[in-house]
């Protein structure tokens, strides 16, 4: 029985079946590219029979930017401009992995207080980010409501980040060495002010939404995936941990002082999409715990810059009277430091799982080649396997519960 | 457009200047935008919504997925060469009256990607009303986007117009 | 196999990297070196035992290499010979170590290489995304078209001699 194709181009998915005399039921859908429910531009090739998927083929590529052909072309303290830009909802924790690639290549130490500010930015990333996927996976459901309290309260960590570098999103800095920028004044109060809220928020949305039972009813057994199937499909990040499988790269292969942090890593075993919406309210509990520890510590003054001389710019008033600290001036700023030949693979939790950096040098100003494993890239490549045999209004759900960011999958 | 330009013809000129000023004004206080949201731009496009920088004060915040409801497309985003034909294809359903707004300088420009996946500028592909640059703009610039859009759409001619519009 | 799959590594300590000697002696004629360098463990291999080799780091109970975590494809220059690397990033979920096998590839004919598939699932996505960037293709692989570039494009965008701005 050869099954028909009717192909509806774009837009929202046909909901016409054709009675056809012949007897075939299946018919082929694409869901999006430009669909509000795929969370960007993916492209879902659906074989339906009824409503019931058989067969899910993503197509992707829509949003593909050529940065890692892009990175090669960058000097080395450029690139965290174009980092950013991949995972847009985790800009920090990219910049994160990639300086501390290039920092494990030079061999060179962060200061105390640059790795805890550094903690500090990426957990905050991270709320924001859990805030986006609630908001967003919670509206696609139909909870249209829980978007606009998510997005209140994000607003405000985003006034944070205005506060620290002038950008909301794509702040770039965090560099290689340590921060831009140090503190400024008000920063700890706004942080405090924000912290102190957020409990209060925090109960309120778990009365609105996870004690709704319409969203455990569409939630609970959709999307499953097992936990052999998970490791082998390669999940990461709060997809696995929803298959209890107990991995936090940051509490495996702790980096810029995360061992020094205490915090618990939520696990749940029902593997599906409930369990991996839980796993993400539970993981902004923990990063709230993460960033109140922070922001004690960098309380106390320091410096925020490593003081190696590839990295921190010469003293200006010495640079005016001596002509050797000029020139070391003059060539940092126009050519930019080397890094050591040689290759390097760091990887750092970010909001959606493990994201690494193979960074190879040639001894130049520049990368010669920066491979960025995207999580959102490899966990996408596991939603046939949730999907097929599920109705079509589940497929919305596991693409929220995944939580994929099509700037992340594409680059 | 054929019946409009035909009571142009038959009424005196003061009369259509009013129903000019009538059509424009509800034109203007409900554009409805088409979700086009395809990278960072499109999380600031959703920041526009929330209650601190609310558009519905300006009675555009019904984002309507389906392009034949539309009648702003927002292109909020780095727009890809396998995304082009996509692009011109959602313009090409949206019914007239229509408009454009290319938001951030990856739309207008190509923005910090001049390689060869990138369309450099949007305007390459559809014709657009008003270009928003930032990376991404703030909330606060798509607002007054979409205000320039209102003025602009103050000053069209809906009655007797002569001159066609070319897309 | 199922297993206990108990996390030694939810008692804080720093990541090792695997213990080669056992590779080192079993695998002699595969491996052509071992580097260790700025705390990593890389094995250059070479391509004809590059699937028993994978087995046997997946199988054998004090490495069990059972997450593929990346597959990375370097391009060394229009010129050079060898002119490919391809980097395997493996990590063990029991043990908590990493390891990275690099395979070298000649131009044209030469560059081939068995596909991961049957080992792990997540070479699927990653082996397309290697075959579409510098055109190294994998022999048995379930599904080998473009994943990035539209379907019918000319051309492997990370080959050093492809412009940036491309053609």
């Amino acid at each position: 029985m050869q099954a028909r194709e009717i192909i509806v181009p774009t837009s929202s998915v046909s909901m016409l079946r054709k009675p056809d005399p012949l007897g075939d039921t299946e018919m082929t859908v694409s869901l999006g590219p430009q669909h509000p429910s795929t969370h960007g531009v993916l492209r879902l090739e659906l074989v339906l029979d009824g409503e019931t998927v058989v067969k899910a083929t993503p197509d992707i590529g829509y949003l593909h930017t050529g940065i890692e052909k892009t990175m090669e072309k960058e000097k080395w303290q450029q690139v965290v401009t174009v980092t950013c830009r991949m995972d847009y909802l985790n800009s920090m924790g990219n910049d994160l992995g990639f300086c501390l690639a290039v920092e494990k290549l030079m061999g060179i130490e962060v200061p105390r207080r640059a790795e805890d500010l550094r903690v500090l930015l990426t957990e905050l990333n991270r709320l924001s980010s859990h805030l986006v996927w609630f908001g967003t996976h919670a509206m696609d459901l139909g909870a249209m409501t829980a978007f606009f309290y998510a997005f209140t309260e994000r607003e405000k960590i985003l006034d944070i980040f205005e506060c620290f570098s002038g950008q909301r999103l794509h702040q770039s800095c965090i560099v290689i060495g340590g921060l831009r920028y140090d503190v400024p004044d008000n920063f700890i109060q706004l942080v405090r002010d924000l912290l102190d809220r957020f409990p209060k928020f925090f109960d309120e949305v778990k009365r609105l939404v996870t004690g709704n039972k319409i969203f455990q009813r569409r939630t609970m057994g959709v999307g499953k995936i097992s936990k052999e199937d998970a490791i082998d499909w390669g999940l990461s990040g709060p997809s696995i941990r929803g298959s209890s499988v107990d991995w936090d790269v940051r509490k495996a292969e702790p980096y810029s002082g995360y061992d020094r942090y205490d915090f618990k890593v939520p696990v749940y075993h029902g593997c599906d999409v409930w369990s991996r919406y839980l796993v993400r309210m539970d993981e902004m509990e923990e990063s709230w715990k993460i960033c109140n520890q922070a922001l004690e510590r960098i309380k106390e003054p320091g410096p925020v810059l490593s003081d190696h001389p590839k990295l921190k710019l010469p003293d200006r008033e010495l640079m005016k009277q001596h002509i050797d600290v000029m020139i070391h001036h003059f060539l940092l700023a126009s050519e930019g430091f080397t890094v050591p030949i040689g290759e390097v693979y760091q990887s750092v939790e970010s909001a959606r799982g493990e994201i690494g950096f193979y960074v190879v040098s040639d001894g130049t100003e520049r990368p010669y080649r920066v491979r960025v494993r995207a999580p959102s890239f490899v966990n996408l490549s596991a939603l046939p396997t949730m999907v097929e045999g599920s109705l079509l209004a589940d497929v919305v759900a596991v693409i929220g519960s995944i939580d994929i960011v099509l700037g992340d999958v594409d680059r | 457009m054929g019946i409009e330009t035909k009571i142009g013809e038959i009424l005196p000129e003061i009369l259509t200047t009013r129903l000019d000023q009538i059509v424009n004004w509800a034109r203007k206080s409900s554009i409805w935008p088409a979700t086009f949201g395809l990278a960072c731009c499109a999380i600031e496009m959703m920041a526009m919504t929330d209650p601190r920088n609310d558009i519905a004060r300006f009675g555009a915040e019904v984002f309507r997925a389906s392009p034949r409801q539309a009648d702003v497309m927002i292109v909020a985003g780095r727009v890809s060469t396998k995304m082009a034909p996509v692009l011109r294809r959602i313009y090409d359903q949206m019914p007239e009256p229509k408009w454009v707004i290319s938001m951030g300088v990856c739309a207008s420009a190509g923005g910090v990607f001049n390689n060869y996946a990138i369309v450099q500028g949007v305007d390459k592909v559809v014709p657009v009303d008003v270009f928003v640059p930032g990376c991404p703009p703030r909330p606060e610039g798509l607002i007054w986007a979409i205000m320039k859009l209102q003025e602009k759409i103050e000053r069209e001619k809906v009655f007797n117009e002569k001159i066609e519009k070319v897309a | 196999m199922s297993e206990n799959i108990e996390q030694t590594h939810s008692v804080k300590k720093h990541p090792r990297y695997a213990d080669v000697s056992l590779i080192r002696k079993r695998f002699n004629g595969t491996v052509q070196q071992i580097i260790e360098a700025a705390g990593e463990v890389t094995l250059i291999v070479r391509r004809e035992g590059l699937e028993e080799l994978m087995a046997f780091l997946r199988a054998e109970p004090s490495l069990r290499f059972n997450y593929l975590s990346d597959i990375g494809g370097v391009d060394l220059g229009e010129f050079a010979s060898p002119r490919f690397a391809v980097a395997y990033q493996l990590y063990s979920l029991v043990h908590n170590h990493r390891l990275r096998v690099k395979v070298y590839l000649k131009e044209e004919d030469d560059a081939h290489l068995p596909t991961m598939f049957k080992l792990w699932k997540t070479a699927n996505w990653l082996e397309r995304e290697v075959y579409d960037m510098f055109g190294v293709k994998f022999d048995n692989h379930p599904d080998l078209r473009r994943i990035l570039m539209p379907a019918d494009y000319d051309g492997y965008p990370l080959r050093k001699d492809f412009p940036i701005k491309g053609y």
